[in-house]
This record gives structure tokens, sequence and C-alpha cells, in this order.
């Protein structure tokens, strides 16, 4: 048995460490606007493995499934957020209760967490990537950091969207062996989650004229 | 029997498309035959699934005796729901009033549609993804009345909700991780499959996915500390969207963790499983009793109890003995009954006074001759008074626990029941029964007094259904029933 991973465990690797890294870039990054450009990016690189996982397996479905995934996560989401934004006029992202810096040593200890929890499992499969599946697990957690320390609607938004960018890998790469059906209708189903959220997104700025969470606090008890 | 499956899956749908361009008045009787028949196809399976293993269609569509236990909860709930909103909704005259009915209608019958199927899909990866829709499906209809509070438990629900349906789904891929040491890379995820080669499968893997199962379908379960979403949203969305919500969607998501159970138990034992389910149960079951004590919203207060039963569902699987998992079983059912014809009642209140705040209320069974009583019936069902089912359960789960050493872990369960029942009763009790005088010392203004007389016949007749199923349920099981709970409690792995 090879030492070195397959150019395909290779690809999902990287894949899975640039959705964990773009999630950092989400953290840190000062303006709503650029988190949305980086979630576009994030799911772009989303997109690039679906086509290569389309490529190596042959899974024709899986190409309408890439075109799917770039023309919502990658144009229509993030343009709709972008008008979002524009109509609401605010910018600056920010958490209430703490800075950048501490913010991404959370996610830096919680990432680690994830990452060994996930490796611990010691399930060795000749024929799946372990390493993206444990990145993918952190990547997830990081997505929760951000969702709970940021009190706007975009950002824990943009944090579900993570939660689902990294899961999408998760279940790419682990179960691509999958029959396709069931692969296509959760793949499928997570975009119409995404497009869900965005409604209601729509809905909480068009009722309350503001994107903040912090007045949501009336029902409680 | 496939067509049984196949109608169910496919008609209800089919209604769901044609009441968004179906006038109204029409939407109305379509819902409730198709409710009906719903009801009376999954009344069909009961034999069928109790003598059976299971009944399949295809590769896809599958049911045995544990999800025709739901199937029947579900399908009762949607007839009975449909019937419901009939009463229930007053539209204006106008485009705006037909819009939102048309929205309501489809968007009722779809949510219906997608819990169904979750019990007729076969396999762990399609339950999620029917799981997945429910979840959408229910936060555009939480949203649907665009009120401040219904915006934001509509948030609230689809953050949540999403987030725990996003920690499911890695439960489901772990599972599937599993299952590739023994089924190699490529293999689909149904039940029969996952359970004859789970005791081949990886301790550790299935440790965790069951973990992250109870933590991902639990946080739609309402399960404290993943409840959080539950009493907004229950409280916010329109009545028979929260008796849907409360009666049939969380007993759902317990049901897909049982499918965890189910596996795992075959794989590592019921000792690691049945403490999991404990700890979020007595959580559960303890914060609701609490929080029940404090509660002034009617809808509010029945989400409580929601969360408070779903405790007693998860306390009773860890007591694991035949008798506790029976009586779980028969609870799913019974809860059903009991919380639907409750939000019923509520919504009734709700529309004769205009008002939720139940300190605002008084002398609710003089307003509603029959609504009235029956609400009370209801909300005293659901603290478990005989001759209704809930008794019957509630009694079948403690007495499973006295017979294992959880001694302690049942006298807090009965503790725990109590108070809850205290809360639930009392204010309850005050808003009905208490005269209906003006008090001139409460600076909030007067309590409202409408004319005597029920909002809609309808109503009635829903909450009749209702009560007539629990006396049924309480007094004395069919026959039938009763093997199909059988039947299910050994499919839990659990020797009869």
């Amino acid at each position: 048995m090879a030492l070195a991973p397959s150019t395909y465990a290779g690809v999902a690797d990287i894949v899975a460490t640039l959705v964990l890294l773009t999630e950092f870039a989400m953290l840190r990054a000062a303006l709503l606007r650029s988190q949305v450009r980086i979630y576009a990016f994030q799911s772009l690189v989303v997109t690039a493995l679906t086509l290569e996982i389309a490529a190596v397996r042959h899974i024709g479905a899986l190409y309408a499934l890439a075109a799917l995934t770039f023309v919502l996560k990658v144009v229509i989401v993030p343009a709709l957020v972008s008008r979002l934004l524009h109509d609401a006029d605010v910018d600056l992202a920010g958490s209430p209760v703490l800075g950048v810096a501490s913010m991404a040593l959370i996610a830096i200890a919680v990432s680690a967490f994830g990452f060994f929890a996930a490796g611990s499992l010691h399930v060795h499969s000749p024929t799946l990537p372990a390493t993206a599946l444990a990145i993918a697990v952190a990547a997830v957690l990081v997505a929760f950091v951000l969702i709970v320390l940021r009190a706007d609607v975009v950002s824990q938004a943009m944090g579900f969207f993570s939660v689902e960018n990294s899961v999408y890998v998760a279940t790419l790469v682990l179960a691509a062996g999958l029959p396709l059906i069931l692969e296509v209708a959760f793949l499928f189903d997570l975009l119409v989650a995404v497009v869900v959220i965005g409604v209601i997104m729509r809905v909480h700025h068009g009722r309350t004229r503001t994107l903040s969470t912090e007045e949501l606090d009336r029902l409680k008890g | 029997m496939p067509a049984v499956l196949v109608t169910l899956l496919v008609f209800p749908f089919a209604v769901s498309v044609a009441t968004f361009f179906l006038p109204v008045r029409a939407s109305r009787v379509v819902s409730v035959v198709s409710g009906t028949a719903a009801f009376v196809l999954a009344l069909v399976l009961v034999p069928t699934a109790a003598d059976h293993s299971q009944v399949a269609a295809g590769s896809l569509l599958r049911v045995d005796a544990l999800s025709v236990v739901f199937l029947v909860a579900t399908a009762f709930l949607y007839a009975t729901t449909s019937l419901f909103a009939g009463g229930y909704l007053h539209l204006a005259k106008n485009a705006a009033g037909a819009r939102y009915g048309r929205r309501f209608y489809a968007g009722l019958n779809l949510f219906c549609w997608s819990m169904l199927a979750a019990l007729l899909v076969n396999g762990l990866a399609l339950l999620w993804v029917a799981v997945e829709i429910t979840t959408v499906v229910s936060a555009l209809l939480a949203a649907i009345d665009d009120t401040d509070g219904a915006t934001e438990a509509a948030w609230k629900y689809v953050l949540i909700a999403s987030l725990g349906l996003g920690i499911a789904l890695l439960a489901t891929i772990v599972m599937y991780y599993a299952g590739t040491t023994v089924f190699g890379g490529s293999y689909s995820l149904s039940y029969a499959k996952m359970l004859g080669g789970a005791g081949h499968f990886p301790a550790g893997a299935v440790r965790v996915a069951f973990v992250l199962s109870v933590l991902g379908f639990g946080t739609k379960m309402g399960l404290v500390p993943v409840h959080t979403w539950l009493p907004d949203a229950h409280s916010e969305a329109p009545t028979p969207v929260s008796a849907l919500l409360s009666g049939a969607l969380l007993a759902i998501c317990f049901y897909a963790i049982l499918r965890f159970f189910q596996i795992t138990v075959r794989a590592i034992g019921p000792t690691f499983p049945r403490t999991v389910l404990l700890i979020f149960g007595l959580a559960s079951l303890l914060l609701a009793a609490l929080y029940l004590l404090s509660q002034r919203d009617m809808k509010r207060l029945l989400a409580y109890s929601s969360v408070e039963h779903m405790g007693i569902l998860a306390i009773g699987m860890s007591f694991g003995v035949p008798i506790a998992i029976f009586g779980v079983l028969l609870h799913v059912l019974c809860h059903a009954a009991a919380k639907g014809t409750a939000f019923f009642g509520a919504g009734s209140v709700l529309r004769k006074f205009g008002l939720k705040d139940m300190a605002k209320i008084r002398g609710g069974i003089g307003a509603l001759p029959w609504s009235g009583p029956m609400l009370v019936a209801a909300v005293l069902a659901l603290s478990a008074l005989p001759p209704f089912g809930i008794f019957r359960s509630e009694f079948l789960i403690v007495s499973g626990g006295l017979s294992d050493p959880h001694d302690v872990v049942t006298a807090v369960l009965v503790v725990l029941v109590t108070l809850a029942f205290f809360g639930l009763s009392w204010f309850t009790t005050q808003t009905m029964l208490s005269p209906n005088v003006t008090e001139p010392a409460s600076g909030n203004g007067a309590v409202v007094t409408p004319p005597k007389g029920e909002v809609s016949t309808w109503i009635v007749a829903s909450m009749a259904a209702g009560l007539l199923a629990l006396t049924i349920l309480g007094v004395h099981p069919p026959a039938a029933l009763s093997h199909l709970l059988d039947h299910a409690v050994h499919e839990l792995g659990v020797p009869r």
C-alpha cells in the first residue's frame, strides 16, 4: 500500500484545508462585504472538488450538481446577500463579545480539537481520505464559533453556509460511494436550505430594518 | 401493499401542489380529504406491519412496525390539523388574504408530506433528506404571519435547526464511514443492510455517530440543551403549524434517533446509547418542568410540555426493558393526539379572546361551551389523567423503570412529571375555570369578556377526534395496535 496519498485524496485534503482557512479569513474579516466574497470563494473551491470527483469517478450527475452549486452558491446567494447589505447600509462586521485575536485563538483551539477528535476514530479505509474528514469536522466547529460570537444575520448565515460547505466536502469525499440518487438528494437538500435561509434573512431585514440579531430578544423564558 | 406506500408518498404531494392553485374554500376541503386518506392508509398498514417484518416498494420505500407507529401518529395529526385549520384561518377577503391562504395550505400539505416521507423512506440517508425538507418547509410556515415575533422565531428556528441537521448529516456520514469497514466503499444506507452488518462495525465510529445523531436530531426533537428554538417557534407559528411541529415533527426526529439507536445497540450493545439518552432525557424533563411553572403564554406552555414529553420518551428508552419501550411507543401516539388537541383548544381561545397572555384571560370555559372543556380535558390528558392514553403509556414507562435497577431515575421521573402537571394544570384551569369577573386591582386592563359561543364547528370536531383517540388508547387499545407496538419493541432490539 502506498504511503503517499493518491491525487484524489490529495485534492480532497487541499480543498478541505482551503475551506478551513477561508473560515479563519471570515472570522477576521472586518467588513461584511468581504465576508460574503470569502464565502463565494469558498463555494468556488467546493465546486472545484465536485468537478474533480465527477471526473475521477465518472459520475455525470455530479457535473450538473457542480453547475448548480456554482450558479447558486458562487453567484446568486452572494449577490443577494450583497444587495441586502447595500440596502441595509451597514458594513462593519465584528463581535460584540470578543476581539478578532481572541476569536482566532478560540477557533484554533476548537479546530485542533475537531481535527484530533475525528482522527481518533481510527477507521482506516483504503478507499476513503480520512484526513479530509478530520479537517471538515474542524471546519464545522470553526463555523460554529463564527455563528456564536457574531451578532448579525449576515455573519450567522455565512457561518451556516460554511458549515454546509464543510459537511458538503465531508459528504463528497466520504460518501462518494453512496448510490447516486442519495448523494444528489443530500446535496440538493443543502442547497434548498441555503436558499430558504436567504429568504428568511430578507424577511428579517424587511421587518426590522436592521441586520443585527441583538434585538431578537423579545421571545424568551 | 406497496401501492399504499406509493400513494402515501405521492398523494399529499399532489395535494400540496394543487392547493397552491386552488381557491382557499376548495383547499380547506381537499386538505381534510388528503389528511383523512393518509390516516386511513396508515391504518391499513397496521395489521400487515404487525404480522410481517416489513412492507417495501422498490428499494427506496419501506416501512416496518416501528415506522408504522409513527406513521399512524403523523397521519392522524395531518387529518385533525387540516380539519382544525379549516375553522382557525380567518382570511381577509382580498388579494393578500387569498395569497396567504394559498401559501398556507400549500405549505401545510407539503409539511405533512415531508413528515410522511421521512417515515416511508428506506435508509438513514433518505431519512436525513426528508427531515431537512421538514425543516425548510416548517421554517417558512413559521415565518408566514410576518409579525416581529414570527420573524424572530423563524430566524432562530431555521438557523438552529439547520445547524442541528448539519450535525445529523455528519452523524449519517460517520455511520456510513463505520459501514465501509464491512461493506466496502460503495453501499446504500438501507436499514436492513445496516442492521445486518452492524455487529461488525467499529465501536468508536458507531459511538461518535450515535452521540452526533442524538445531538443533531435531538436539536429538532427539542432535547435540552439544544431545544432553544422550540418554544419560540411553537408560540409564534400559526396554531395549526404549532400542533404539527409539536405532535408530529418532534416525534419524527425521535424516530430518526431510534433508527441510529437500533444500529448502535446491535454494534456496541445497549449500555452506551441508553446512558446518552438518559442524560439528555433527564435534562429535558428537569428544565421543562421548571419552565412550565413560570409560563404566561398558552402556546409556550404547551411547547415546554412538549420538551417535557420528549424527555419522558428519551428516559423511557433508557430503561431498556420491553414494557417501558412499549410505553414509549404508545406515548408517541398519545402525545400526538393530546398535544394536537391542546393546541387546537389554545387556538380556539386565541381566536375567541384575541390574546395569548393567560393572565388576562378568565372564564374561558363559559365563553367556549365545547372547546373550553375539551381544552381542559386535553391538558389533563397531557398530565396523564386516566382514562386518557398518556396515563397508560406513562404508567408502563414507570413500571418498566421500577423493574430495573434505575429506581432513583424512576423516582426523579415521577417527581418531575408531577411538577410539570402542577404548572400545566394550574395555569390552564386558572384561565379556563375561574369565574369571568373583571379584576379591578390588576393594572393591565380589564379581562376581555367575549359573548358565549364557539369559534367554529371545525375546531370542535378536530378536538373531539383527538379526545376520542386518546380515550380509545387509554381505555382499551385495539388488539392490532398492541400487536404492532409489540412487534416494534422487538424491532428495537429488545427481546419480548
